[in-house]
């Protein structure tokens, strides 16, 4: 499925502090019922959201209005356990396009960079600065260059480099997938296949 | 190459990579995928998008289990949209010529149960399929591992994935196991010790006379949970027992055949002086019966152990606080004696038929407590059908417990085996995260042992005392 381009994202910003934020918070398996990638935003960590009768509740950072941005800032160990892709759609879904945390987990990771939205994996000493301008300012912004490998605090000046690979940096500022990749060395696969011992 | 000694692991990915990428992934060969109803539908709407179809569909394996109901499998489902889904599986199956066993199908059952009891899991292979579990192939020396829908529709369109080699663990665990001591609790303590994060970018080889003298089943058991450690996967080196488990199986080679991948399944080792990015050595002596107290694996403990304080453990207090503040637990608390409410046995974890000769062989003779609302949960058919035939149905059915049909069930909740909100359980499954079970549900991770004496005393108990 193809993706919007990223190159640059000025934005705000949305915190969660919280540590092991895992795929089963991020979207429940009980919203993993359809068969279409649609509406996954809705659902987005649906149990700290909102309450059993539905109600939104109100400590929670999405249900507060001062909050927003296409940034969200997690705490370490984003996104592990399940390997729900389902959990990337719904936060793309919901209009993020970058998440960033001091460490992710694999599959999270992979899947996000499938679809287009970065993982920014910075030092925990950063990413307890980029809390701390929300903190002083919910409208503070963030600056992320993928062509510079760059996320910077705007108010401060503050920047730190992340890690991407040359060829997934590519992809995601042309908006290119490993499937179009793959349709073209086809040729390739089926001599590899021909020699495989099962 | 040849005169280098290498991994285990060095050896299966680098027999399937058809392309290296400077300064990206590897394009990565895949002999086995396996397919469920809940991570397919979006890969194949995506083939279909595209218009290009299935490049080998004899190398996709298809079953229904994620949202199957455990009881009236005979019945229609009645969950709308979980019905659709399984219509969608058995729909793209057909169309593209895959195998599918679907609802009531002789050999329907969880896909990490069903793939090495029905000899598709192989050494040497790489296997993916979506679903974090797919790990649990790795006890066969294969390279097996849970991807994205992205990359399930990778896979079925050109049998390749972009992957980036992992770096190398060597977990080893030496000695002999206690009394109780099963390898979920192995695993457990492996993963309590190096946390939940611990082995993310890894993919992790165990070894040790622990694991040489473990069943498949076990073996299965703990790369299944690899992945809760963070590592896309764990495995370990085929040995006799391997082939022993392998030999005759439905679809393992006959024959020549069987003679030719014998002689390269021996070659799968990894060789003396082959070096790890990273490892970690365990004495079995050193592990007892595990309980997890908080919402990730990496959160347990022995089970006679008070719950640690937050200066005890890794990470930040607010998100410790948190855990325990959900579990309804306190630091320094004993875990033994607690109240529990339900006892689920199951999963692509502990869902083979040793890990149901483990639960009868505490519950028999004695009775179900009346607190307890007991979910026994095969993992196939073939699963549910040694059950009956080794007599362990008759025990459970004297002892008050009634066997289920097989499916994921309890595990992840998405069909109706949902444990209430607040409820304590002690789960034979691989995650004890928030909600995991069901909105509110709080899961005390265990082993068959653990959640059999937890089932017939109603609290949780060291099941040393009853063995």
């Amino acid at each position: 499925m193809a993706y919007d381009k990223f190159t640059l994202l000025r934005s705000t910003a949305v915190p969660l502090p919280i540590e092991n934020v895992d795929t089963d918070q991020i979207i429940p398996a009980r919203f993993l019922k359809a068969t279409k990638r649609e509406g996954f935003g809705d659902n987005l960590f649906r149990d700290w959201r909102y309450n059993g009768d539905d109600t939104p509740k109100a400590d929670f950072v999405l249900n507060n209005p001062i909050y927003k941005g296409k940034i969200l800032v997690g705490g370490h160990n984003f996104g592990s356990g399940s390997s729900r892709e389902h959990a990337a759609w719904a936060i793309y879904d919901y209009g993020f396009r970058c998440v960033v945390s001091s460490f992710f987990a694999d599959i999270f990771k992979g899947n996000s960079l499938n679809i287009g939205i970065l993982p920014v994996q910075v030092s925990a000493e950063f990413l307890d600065k980029i809390f701390l301008a929300i903190e002083a300012d919910p409208n503070a912004e963030f600056e992320v260059n993928l062509e510079e490998q760059t996320i910077t605090i705007v108010s401060s000046g503050e920047s730190e480099s992340f890690d991407i690979n040359g060829y997934k940096k590519h992809n995601m500022i042309n908006g290119f997938d490993d499937i179009d990749y793959l349709q073209a060395m086809k040729g390739e696969i089926k001599e590899f296949e021909a020699e495989r011992i099962y | 190459m040849s005169n280098q000694a290498s991994t285990l692991f060095d050896k299966v990915w680098d027999a399937h990579v058809v392309r290296k990428i400077a300064d990206g992934p590897d394009v990565f060969f895949i002999d086995r995928h396996f397919i469920h109803e809940v991570t397919s539908p979006v890969a194949f709407l995506g083939l279909e998008s595209r218009n290009i179809g299935v490049m080998y569909p004899e190398r996709t394996f298809a079953t229904a289990d994620h949202n199957t109901p455990t009881i009236n499998q005979h019945l229609p489902v009645q969950d709308a949209l979980s019905a659709n889904q399984l219509k969608a599986l058995e729909t793209n199956s057909a169309k593209y010529g895959i195998s599918h066993w679907g609802l009531g199908h002789a050999r329907n059952g969880i896909v990490h149960v069903v793939g090495p009891e029905n000899g598709i899991t192989l050494p040497g292979m790489t296997i993916v399929c979506g679903d974090s579990h797919t790990s649990t192939h790795g006890a066969f020396g294969a390279i097996a591992f849970g991807i994205g829908t992205s990359e399930v529709e990778m896979v079925l369109s050109s049998q390749c994935i972009m992957q980036p080699k992992p770096k190398k663990m060597r977990v080893n665990v030496n000695g002999t196991l206690g009394k109780g001591v099963t390898p979920k609790d192995v695993t457990l303590y492996i993963i309590s010790k190096l946390t939940t994060a611990g082995a993310t970018g890894y993919f992790v080889e165990y070894a040790g006379d622990v694991f040489r003298n473990m069943s498949m089943e076990g073996r299965m058991t703990v790369c299944n949970m690899s992945i809760e450690m963070g590592a896309r996967g764990g495995m370990i080196a085929p040995d006799e027992t391997t082939f022993a488990y392998i030999n005759g199986r439905d679809q393992a080679p006959k024959g020549e055949k069987w003679d030719e991948a014998l002689a390269y399944w021996k070659t799968l080792k990894t060789d003396e002086g082959a070096t790890f990015d990273k490892e970690y050595t365990f004495d079995a002596a050193d592990i007892e019966p595990m309980i997890t107290y908080g919402t990730n694996p990496g959160m347990g403990q022995g089970i006679s152990r008070n719950i640690p304080t937050s200066e005890q453990v890794e990470g930040g207090k607010s998100t410790y606080d948190k855990s325990l503040a959900y579990m309804g637990f306190h630091e320094n608390e004993s875990m033994l004696g607690k109240k529990i409410d339900y006892v689920f046995i199951g999963s692509c974890t502990n869902g083979r038929i040793e890990d149901f000769r483990a639960f009868a062989s505490i519950v028999k003779g004695r009775k179900k407590a009346d607190n307890v609302t007991a979910w026994v949960v095969p993992g196939s058919h073939i699963v549910e059908a040694q059950i009956k035939e080794e007599g362990i149905l008759d025990i459970l059915t004297e002892a008050g417990f009634e066997l289920r049909q097989p499916g994921c069930s309890a595990c992840l909740a998405m069909n109706d085996d949902k444990i209430p909100a607040g409820k304590y359980a002690v789960s034979t499954s691989n995650r004890n995260f928030e909600g995991r079970q069901g909105p509110g549900a709080r899961t005390l991770l265990a082993s068959p042992l653990v959640a059999a004496a937890a089932a017939v005393t109603g609290v949780v108990t060291d099941p040393r005392d009853l063995l």
